[in-house]
């Protein structure tokens, strides 16, 4: 919390990890790793495979445990929340969205219920029993759907899209969650070039509403989004900065655009 | 489109199920012995046992077809609920007076403490709900929590239901040992053998079907049942949109092997006994055939599955008993690889080919995300 004082006043900070360390079998997947995120940002983390920005966003998420360090979810109302003691869903109910590299989304159920499932409403057992969608519920769906444009598949079984329609749709689905951050894995994976541009359109549209943080490969799509590039390199931040600082720092170079 | 056919399909379900119900009685009660239309006693038990069976590949489906979680010891629920409604039956011979008829094992003027509360024909029929559902409450949990999944869950369940088989098998516990219970006199105060219980339990086992078919249709309504069918096809996604999946699939393992329960209470007064093989893990492996072979994409598949296999099981051990085994496992073999939505999908598929309709015919896509 010392380190947040000094280095981040003034600023509105969404998250923040500080010293988080994990490793796997002695391999050190993240080592006192630094990281914070401020209010509405919409951050990209790049890297070489294995740097660990896969395991980064599971330690956000609660899928595995840190060695040591802290991640904290600062609330809206200043509460500070550790998010290494919560599970998946606790994490996610706190308003942290996370997509997936692969697009998961429910082939077997429709668009319509994709989104349906994703809102943020009460998620006990008890509740999903005798739930009934109300007016409200039906008017956000709708407004997802046209935002990632695809009303017009409204009620055709999810498994039928095309992969990057079910990338949009995965987004769609964290997009009904109201989240304060969004984690987005990959999210131009296999899509067409056109595809990926209308994919950076709706991230830079959603700046300053989430905050967000994308990690990619794809360094045509960073350039289109990056405002701040964080780059990973054996579980520790290399570099931060914009794109253009990153894109030409010799040791990123180095290490990750210089192997492309 | 699919929605309208598959309401009409439910409604014409339900008429069968109900008409069956009323009909099959009726044939014994009002038809004279040996016309053409009688319904024997003996028919009406067996058709009565297959309704049973029905109720229990249900209850097995809810899990395997529709939450992606394939319990191979479903026989362990369904005779736990025989077993504890086994005991009120044999305590009923007892309190009628005919001493003659105890099983050996069971020391009237000394009965183990866990007999006691089973003179109550209210608390047995509420054990035949609640033991199988502390049980799988119990080991659903634990397992849930720790993520077992797959097929580790799978023979989790296979060793459950084999550790059931062995601590009712033994003579150290006092549940009757490997002959278990039999010849059952009393039945809620009237003899077992009159027609007048026969029908009452055939009636009893296909309102318990109808009820627990339309359980199922309402269940998959809910947005619980969406919330099942997503954890089935990609459970990290249900995770990370907010739900907690051990809840929701602790409720329906419990819910799941309490429907097992009380069809194993039905079917034990109608099969007159209740013995250990009810829990080894081939009788589990049956159920899965059963499921498989009706189809386990399907609501009344697993029904079909039940009686078609039941009854081709009664037929092939009567004219060769030593080949059903193989013929069983042959029938698993050739609808895995040939019928992978059993007969209810072959019908839909050929439905759907004479209706020249192609989005049908591929209604499932099986697209696992790790």
């Amino acid at each position: 919390m010392k380190i947040i004082s000094e280095l981040h006043k003034g600023t509105d900070l969404v998250l923040s990890a500080e010293g988080v360390n994990r490793s796997f079998d002695g391999f050190k997947a993240i080592n006192d790793l630094n990281f914070y995120l401020a209010e509405g940002e919409l951050r990209t983390v790049i890297g070489p495979n294995g740097a660990g920005k896969s395991t980064f966003m599971d330690l956000i998420t609660g899928r595995t445990r840190p060695d040591g360090g802290t991640i904290t979810f600062h609330e809206d109302d200043g509460h500070d929340i550790d998010l290494t003691k919560l599970r998946e869903y606790e994490v996610n109910r706190l308003g942290i969205a996370r997509k997936f590299q692969t697009p998961s989304v429910f082939n077997n159920h429709t668009v319509y219920e994709n989104i349906l499932l994703s809102l943020n409403r009460p998620r006990g057992v008890m509740s999903a029993l005798f739930y009934k969608p109300t007016k409200k519920d039906l008017e956000e769906i709708d407004v997802v759907l046209e935002l990632i444009r695809l009303t017009d598949r409204k009620h055709d079984l999810a498994g039928f899209l095309s992969h990057g329609q079910k990338q949009w749709l995965e987004i769609g689905m964290l997009l009904a969650q109201k989240p304060r951050i969004l984690l987005v894995d990959e999210p131009a994976a296999g899509m067409s070039d056109e595809e990926t541009e209308r994919t950076g359109e709706l991230l830079l549209s959603l700046r300053g509403k989430h905050s967000i943080i994308v990690v990619e490969h794809d360094m045509e799509f960073i350039r289109q989004i990056a405002t701040k590039v964080t780059v990973l390199h054996q579980g520790h931040v290399l570099k931060e900065g914009s794109f253009d600082e990153v894109s030409s720092d010799p040791t990123v170079k180095k290490v990750y655009l210089g192997r492309q | 489109m699919t929605n309208k056919l598959e309401k009409s399909a439910d409604i014409g379900v339900f008429i069968a199920l109900i008409a069956f119900t009323i009909v099959f009685p009726c044939l014994n009660a009002f038809t004279a012995e040996g016309s053409a239309m009688h319904v024997s006693g003996f028919q009406l038990s067996v058709w009565g046992k297959y309704m049973c069976y029905a109720v229990l590949a249900l209850s097995l489906n809810m899990l395997w077809g529709y939450t992606g979680l394939l319990c191979l010891g479903q026989c362990l629920f369904f005779a736990l609920g025989g077993y504890a409604f086994g005991m009120y039956l044999i305590l009923s011979i007892g309190e009628s007076g005919d001493m003659a008829s105890l099983p050996t094992f069971l020391n009237w003027d000394d009965l183990p403490a866990i007999w006691g509360p089973f003179f109550s024909p209210v608390f047995a029929v509420g054990a035949v709900l609640l033991v199988p559902g502390i049980v799988a409450f119990i080991f659903g949990f634990l397992a849930f929590r720790s993520r077992i999944k797959g097929v580790y869950f799978s023979i989790l369940t296979q060793a459950l239901t084999y550790a059931g088989f062995l601590l009712f098998n033994s003579n150290e516990t006092p549940f009757g040992g490997t002959n278990g219970f039999t010849n059952f006199k009393v039945l809620f105060g009237a003899d077992v053998n009159t027609a007048a219980i026969d029908q009452g339990l055939f009636i009893a086992s296909g309102v318990l079907l109808i009820g627990v078919y339309a359980l199922l249709t309402w269940l998959l309504a809910t947005k619980f049942g969406k919330v099942q069918r997503a954890i089935r096809d990609s459970e990290n996604r249900v995770r990370f949109s907010g739900f907690s999946t051990t809840h929701y699939k602790v409720f329906i393992f419990v819910l799941s092997a309490m429907v097992a329960g009380a069809a194993g209470a039905l079917y034990v007064p109608q099969a007159g006994i209740i013995n250990p093989g009810e829990m080894l893990p081939a009788r589990g492996l049956d159920i899965v055939v059963w499921v498989a072979v009706g189809g386990r994409s399907s609501k009344f598949g697993p029904v079909i599955g039940a009686i078609l296999v039941s009854l081709l099981k009664s037929y092939t051990t009567q004219v060769f008993p030593e080949y059903w085994l193989i013929i069983l496992g042959g029938i698993f073999v050739f609808v895995v690889i040939f019928m992978p939505d059993g007969v209810v999908g072959l019908i839909k598929k050929v439905i759907a080919l004479m209706k020249g309709d192609p989005e049908e015919i591929d209604e499932n896509i099986e697209e696992e995300t790790a």
